[in-house]
């Protein structure tokens, strides 16, 4: 992220030690991760060693250090999805994008994370896409709810979309 | 809005409000809480939108979006006013039928309404819906009722008079003595009394106080808080106000989890609505008192609903508890006498207010008053939020409410109050609901997760599934908590594998009593209850899986093994194409087979059978 642009966010907040969740927070919103470079230029600004930035993005899961893929894939493992079968949707998403949990694809379209509980227990197991929610999920309908957003990929490279 | 200077002008803009309303004209009413929004009610209200333009009845028919309903499981919910015919699962091709049909003709739709489950009667009005039935939706019927991006909907059901009265009538003492008759307890898991705790705040010294809503729901299967703050969001911040003035503070905070988009965003929208109209801020309504929130989004971390964790985290830290000798309330958030109480509870302080101390001790049983919202999930057929009175049992909510377990499933145990709870099985289901009950019976209110398990839930697994979200969440800083979880995770996915060895069951309780004495917070404190409830409850089970190998409910992928009923088979070939191995052979016409030592238990099979031809062994 441009310098000017970090210096926007920490602006945004008066450049207070104790708002640096809410600033990583906005910094991930707009690059997905939290780049280096742009940790190192954050500590420098505020006068906070690198190390407590290092603390607070790594004590919360929010957090990511390694880049995402253009879709992020949330499996909902709340207690809800799990009994109904989260655990079994999971294995196939893994299985089908060829990845673990916390990696990313290799073309670079899906990253595959995990979430505690979204709050839609009716609609379990739930998995959101890019940040769209697919209720009802099975192991059986993982496939088809990837292809749609391979598609939206493909028509956009096409210049169609 | 105009900016509203005494309790005078905001009774005249009240009564302004009501005279622009007519309680008669047909109004259709959206739920756009969290879970509809994931079934499309979006596209929904843009359809009737479109609707009622094309049909010219914009002026005749007013739309109104509001917060969760909470029968999510039947979502999209519409609602046609002023007669309450409830409709669900609408879709957009819908909306022109309902708008010409139900709205302009008085027909109701048939094939839009809910059918009962038990008898096949088909239920017009939401009143008369088992699920609402049962009910007492003193907090949460308001959800329904009002737009949560729009003061105005709120201030006309009455809203911020309660603090309109404090402010004029009662002193700060009055109110906190009022909290303390009502027997409000904290919603968040801990039940404690609201009122005394109010009171050491505001007796600490130390200048500045801070009062601090709890949104970090953390709780995996509960989402009461988060459909309260997305819904109705005013009356969280009439309650905090209201408490602030109590306890004599002048800087509140809203600690909500980022994985809330839509409570954030309301949340957000209802504060700067306040604001501009003056009932936040300075000299709010014109007697001197000032106040204001901010509203913070939490880092995806489970221990910061625990109050030293969370107001470390509003620092800027990471969110560790920590010893609490000295209490919170006297010192807190930056050092300062600091009071906290989540969600729920800063809801219910307008009601008791409004409508009296005795109105409200008559809701509830002995030790626990008023009502208490719930989400009922799982193996359970209506899906959703419920608001019970306190002392109802498990029983009427699981069955009269939540209509039982889907198919032929037979209810094995309810699961209450998150990772720090426990299960509790079919045979008491008879208790009374309350506090005190639910930790009698080795589980806890937590903050309201009911979590209805059946035959088909391995009791092992579900402790197994709490380990591992607690070794996760943990905060690392208590060695029994950060090490004491692990080995319990590594010896119950042992067990759960088929290689528990005897003395496991033993060794757990061991570990349990070790990791609930030495924790420093709660979550530690707590973290064996999911294992020791399934323990005592469900002790064969953990020994089916040790001694015989066997998972009884058919759920740890070790211990069961993929067959296909030759009989049943059709051989359609439908399970064949979606095996993710290539597990199953078969040819046209001969029913298949698979193969276990490529099979990955993965249950995609079943999920695609038309003929009930898998079976697990």
């Amino acid at each position: 992220m441009k310098q000017q642009a970090i210096d926007q966010i920490l602006g945004k907040y008066d450049y207070e030690h104790s708002s640096i969740i809410g600033m990583l927070q906005d910094l991930q919103e707009k690059e997905n991760y939290l780049p280096e470079k742009d940790l190192e230029y954050i500590s420098e600004r505020l006068s906070m060693p690198l190390t407590r930035i290092y603390r607070i993005a790594t004590f919360y899961n929010a957090f990511s250090l390694a880049p995402r893929g253009r879709y992020l894939i949330n499996v909902c493992l709340g207690t809800a999805c799990h009994v109904r079968g989260a655990a079994r949707v999971l294995d196939k998403l893994k299985m089908d994008l060829g990845i673990d949990v916390g990696e990313m694809t290799r073309d670079r379209l899906f990253s595959l994370e995990t979430v505690n509980c979204l709050g839609s227990c009716a609609l379990g197991p739930i998995v959101v896409v890019g940040g769209e929610y697919h209720g009802q999920m099975t192991p059986a309908r993982v496939a088809s709810a990837i292809k749609k957003y391979r598609k939206k990929r493909s028509r956009k490279r096409d210049g169609k979309d | 809005m105009e900016r509203i200077r005494s309790p005078r002008e905001l009774e005249e803009i009240r009564q302004e409000i009501l005279r622009g309303r007519d309680p008669d004209k047909p109004c259709i009413t959206i739920c756009s809480g969290t879970g509809c929004h994931a079934y499309g009610c979006e596209r929904v209200t843009e359809a009737f939108r479109a609707e009622l333009k094309k049909q010219g009845l914009e002026k005749r028919i007013d739309l109104r979006t509001t917060g969760c309903h909470g029968f999510c499981e039947r979502g999209p919910v519409v609602l046609i006013n002023p007669q309450k015919i409830f409709y669900q699962r609408v879709t957009p091709e819908d909306t022109a039928e309902i708008i010409s049909e139900t709205l302009l003709k008085k027909n109701v739709i048939e094939r839009l309404l809910y059918i009962h489950p038990g008898t096949g009667e088909r239920i017009v009005r939401e009143d008369d819906v088992p699920f609402y039935k049962g009910q007492m939706r003193i907090i949460f019927g308001n959800n329904g009722k009002i737009d949560p991006r729009k003061i105005e909907d709120y201030i006309a059901i009455g809203g911020y008079s309660a603090l309109s009265k404090v402010l004029t009538e009662l002193s700060p003492e009055e109110i906190i003595d009022t909290i303390k008759r009502s027997g409000l307890r904290g919603r968040g898991g801990g039940g404690f009394p609201a009122g005394v705790k109010w009171e050491s705040c505001r007796n600490a010294p130390g200048g500045k106080h801070y009062v601090i809503c709890n949104a970090d729901e953390g709780d995996p299967g509960a989402y009461m808080d988060r459909s309260l703050l997305e819904g109705n969001p005013h009356s969280v911040l009439e309650g905090m106000m209201i408490g602030a003035y109590a306890i004599g503070s002048d800087e509140g905070y809203i600690y909500v989890r980022h994985e809330y988009p839509l409570a954030v965003r309301n949340v957000g929208v209802a504060i700067d609505q306040v604001r501009e109209c003056g009932l936040l801020g300075e000299d709010i309504l014109g007697t001197g008192f000032n106040f204001d929130i901010k509203v913070n989004r939490g880092g995806g971390a489970f221990v910061c609903g625990e109050s030293t964790a969370l107001m470390a985290s509003l620092e800027g830290q990471a969110g560790e508890p920590r010893a609490k000798h000295i209490h919170t309330v006297e010192s807190g958030l930056w050092d300062k006498p600091t009071n906290l109480n989540n969600v729920e509870t800063w809801a219910n302080v307008p009601l008791i207010i409004n409508k009296g101390v005795e109105w409200y001790t008559g809701i509830g049983t002995e030790t626990s008053k008023g009502t208490k919202i719930f989400s009922l999930v799982g193996r359970v057929n209506n899906t959703g939020l419920v608001e019970v009175p306190m002392g109802m049992t498990l029983r009427e909510i699981v069955y009269d409410i939540g209509g039982g377990v889907p198919g032929d499933g037979k209810l094995k145990a309810v699961q209450t109050g998150g990772p720090s709870g426990g299960c509790i099985p079919e045979s008491l289901m008879d208790i009374p609901v309350d506090f005190d009950r639910l930790t009698e019976v080795g589980s806890m209110m937590g903050s309201g997760g009911m979590i209805v398990m059946d035959d088909t839930t391995c009791m092992v697994d579900i402790a197994r599934y709490f380990l591992n979200f607690l070794k996760d969440e943990s905060c690392g800083k208590c060695t029994t908590c950060r090490d004491g979880t692990r080995r319990m995770y590594e010896i119950v996915d042992a067990i759960s594998q088929g290689e528990g060895r005897e003395g496991d069951i033993e060794l757990l309780e061991e570990l349990s009593w070790v990791v609930a004495e030495a924790s420093l917070c709660a979550l530690g404190q707590t973290a064996p209850n999911p294992v020791m409830s399934t323990i005592r409850y469900f002790r064969d089970e953990y020994e089916a899986h040790i001694k015989d190998k066997r998972c009884p409910a058919r759920v740890c992928k070790a211990l069961i093994t993929y067959v296909i009923d030759e009989e049943k088979c059709t051989a359609c070939g439908r399970c064949k194409k979606v095996c993710p191995v290539e597990a199953i052979s078969g040819e046209k016409k001969v029913p298949h087979r698979i193969d276990p030592e490529k099979c990955i238990r993965c249950g995609a099979c079943i999920t695609e059978c038309k003929f009930d031809a898998l079976e697990v062994v």
